[in-house]
């Protein structure tokens, strides 16, 4: 047992182990203030060797953005009685709120669909929607739309040949991530294929946090409510009436 | 000048929605009521999650409505005793309206809900509105000047008990028939979001036969509590009141409000009534629209579990 498993892992180590990723980012945290809108983040690399690279299959390269999933509810319209109402609804585990796909080249090309499924690429095999099938039939209409909302919001993108490769050793590309972002930490993955294998994969962390006046704002609502939502009634009381105020000064 | 919204957790521009904020704010003033039937959809079309749009436009509508008050009460527009009587009916009556919004949460249909309410309750009160302010505007014109008004109607609702003296309003009735209409504003304020002056507003000209010159005051005085209650509420139970996003349509919104009331002073109230009337009307037909007509998307996606 334990020798399969040795001669298994030898098989598949020499080619993971021959070229490794070398890699950085332009920044590792994103701070979200007051002007925050959007940020565009440089993930740069190489591909360190101990010997030639093989020969035959290139050297591809994939890099995926993720941001703090949640569960998530797609409900669809349909018309009843003539009225255009939310009907039916499918309820999905685990959506990213972000997610980014890069590579050199298109998809279907340079990824297998088996490590795709077992890697988790792209990002049909990031949504978690376990049991979705109890829910409503047709389901998978349901994960379809969340791709093509989400798609349409700027959330959801595919950047085919969006990684420049420089003689099969340096590269990089430009994520863009968008104004409407949510806290968290982002999870950067780097895969390195060949033959349509991932050989190598690494991956990073980007923090994203709200800084200054938003933080506090944000921590007030949250952690003490009431004085929140007492402060908010105050300032538009004290607003409401300066201008008032103010209106009369200049009339007078 | 773009704009993140800490709660929102959308960038927008800052101009765009202190503009939002002075045009809501400015009808506000002109018709007395609160504008929040205007500022909530506005808010979804710039793209303000809906739980932040509604608790923070009952925020800006407390601003608004306080300095709307302040300059009605310069010029003697505010009657306290009915306004406290309303707010009585009107704190009843939310209570009950937010048992209802949780109950239809549960049921997953309160889009459906509010958006039924807006169609049924603005088109009713504005094709109403619109139809007395037409016919009373004609008859003045034909008769060459101002109607002539009946200080009083005697109806059944001076059959009933518990009279009280509104002295500002100078009127003489049961304090059943303001409480009443209270309530039922309180509780579409709870269920619609709004601070509930479209329907105060003819309510109290059409029913309690109130004068014109104070209703607008009295409404605006009612609103401020009922919107201050709600938005409250929101930040204890939902902590989806966005200060940031609040500011910006309250600046706005506070000098919008001062210039409005001045315009509404100089207009007739017949006038006055026909263009509010309009103004509901337009939103009912609007939000009818999204009703009847086909959406181009037929799905939505809301973060979170299912209720």
């Amino acid at each position: 047992m334990i020798r399969a498993l040795v001669l298994l892992l030898g098989l598949a180590l020499p080619a993971a182990a021959q070229e490794v990723i070398v890699s950085g980012m332009s920044q590792n945290r994103v701070s979200i203030t007051a002007d925050f809108d959007g940020s565009e983040i440089l993930i740069y690399g190489a591909v360190k060797r101990e010997a030639p690279p093989p020969p035959g299959a290139p050297l591809e390269v994939i890099v995926t953005v993720e941001g703090p999933a949640t569960p998530v509810a797609v409900r669809r319209k349909d018309r009843v009685a003539g009225i255009w109402i939310n009907n039916a609804s499918v309820h999905i585990d685990s959506a990213p709120s972000f997610y980014a796909v890069a590579t050199t080249g298109p998809l279907d090309y340079i990824l297998s669909d088996i490590d795709n499924l077992r890697y988790g690429i792209t990002i049909e095999r990031v949504i978690r929607a376990i049991g979705i099938s109890d829910e409503a039939e047709k389901a998978g209409e349901f994960v379809l739309a969340l791709l093509r909302v989400r798609t349409d919001e700027g959330r959801y993108r595919i950047l085919e040949g969006k990684v420049e490769l420089t003689e099969d050793t340096l590269f990089r590309t430009d994520v863009v991530l968008p104004a409407n972002l949510t806290e968290g930490e982002y999870k950067v993955r780097l895969f390195l294929l060949r033959d349509k294998r991932v050989i190598a994969s690494q991956e990073k962390v980007i923090g994203v946090r709200k800084e200054g006046l938003e933080r506090f704002i944000f921590n007030l609502a949250k952690e003490r409510p009431l004085v929140y939502g007492l402060l908010s009634l105050a300032l538009a009381a004290i607003s409401g009436w300066g201008a008032s105020a103010a209106f009369r000064l200049i009339r007078v | 000048m773009q704009l993140y919204l800490p709660i929102a957790e959308v960038s927008v521009n800052a101009f765009l929605i202190l503009g939002l904020g002075g045009i809501v704010g400015f009808l506000s003033g002109m018709f007395g009521v609160g504008g929040g039937f205007l500022i909530t959809p506005l808010l979804f079309f710039i793209g303000v999650p809906p739980a932040v749009a509604v608790a923070t436009g009952a925020n800006q509508v407390v601003a608004s409505s306080i300095s709307g008050v302040l300059a009605q009460l310069r010029r003697k527009g505010v009657d306290f005793t009915m306004g406290t009587v309303l707010l009585i009916g009107g704190v009843m009556g939310s209570v009950i309206g937010v048992w209802v919004f949780t109950l239809m949460t549960r049921l997953g249909q309160i889009d459906l809900f509010v958006q039924l309410s807006y169609v049924l309750f603005l088109g009713l009160i504005g094709a109403m509105m619109f139809q007395e302010s037409v016919r009373s505007l004609l008859k003045s014109r034909k008769a060459g000047g101002a109607p002539i008004r009946r200080a009083h109607v005697h109806s059944w609702v001076h059959g009933l008990p518990f009279k009280m003296k509104f002295r500002a309003s100078g009127l003489y009735i049961s304090v059943i028939p303001p409480a009443l209409i209270g309530a039922s504003v309180g509780f579409l304020s709870a269920i619609m979001g709004v601070g509930g002056g479209f329907i105060l507003v003819p309510a109290m000209i059409y029913l309690l036969g109130m004068p014109t010159k104070v209703v607008i005051g009295t409404s605006l005085f009612q609103i401020i509590f009922v919107t201050g209650f709600t938005t409250v509420m929101h930040a204890v139970n939902s902590q989806s009141v966005d200060m940031m996003l609040a500011l910006l349509l309250i600046l706005g919104g506070v000098v919008g409000a001062q210039i409005g009331t001045r315009v509404g002073v100089r207009l007739k109230a017949e006038q006055l009534r026909i263009l509010l009337s309009l103004l509901v009307l337009t939103v009912s037909i609007r939000i009818a629209g999204d009703l009847l007509i086909r959406p181009d998307e037929l799905y939505s996606v809301t973060p979170g579990v299912l209720p």
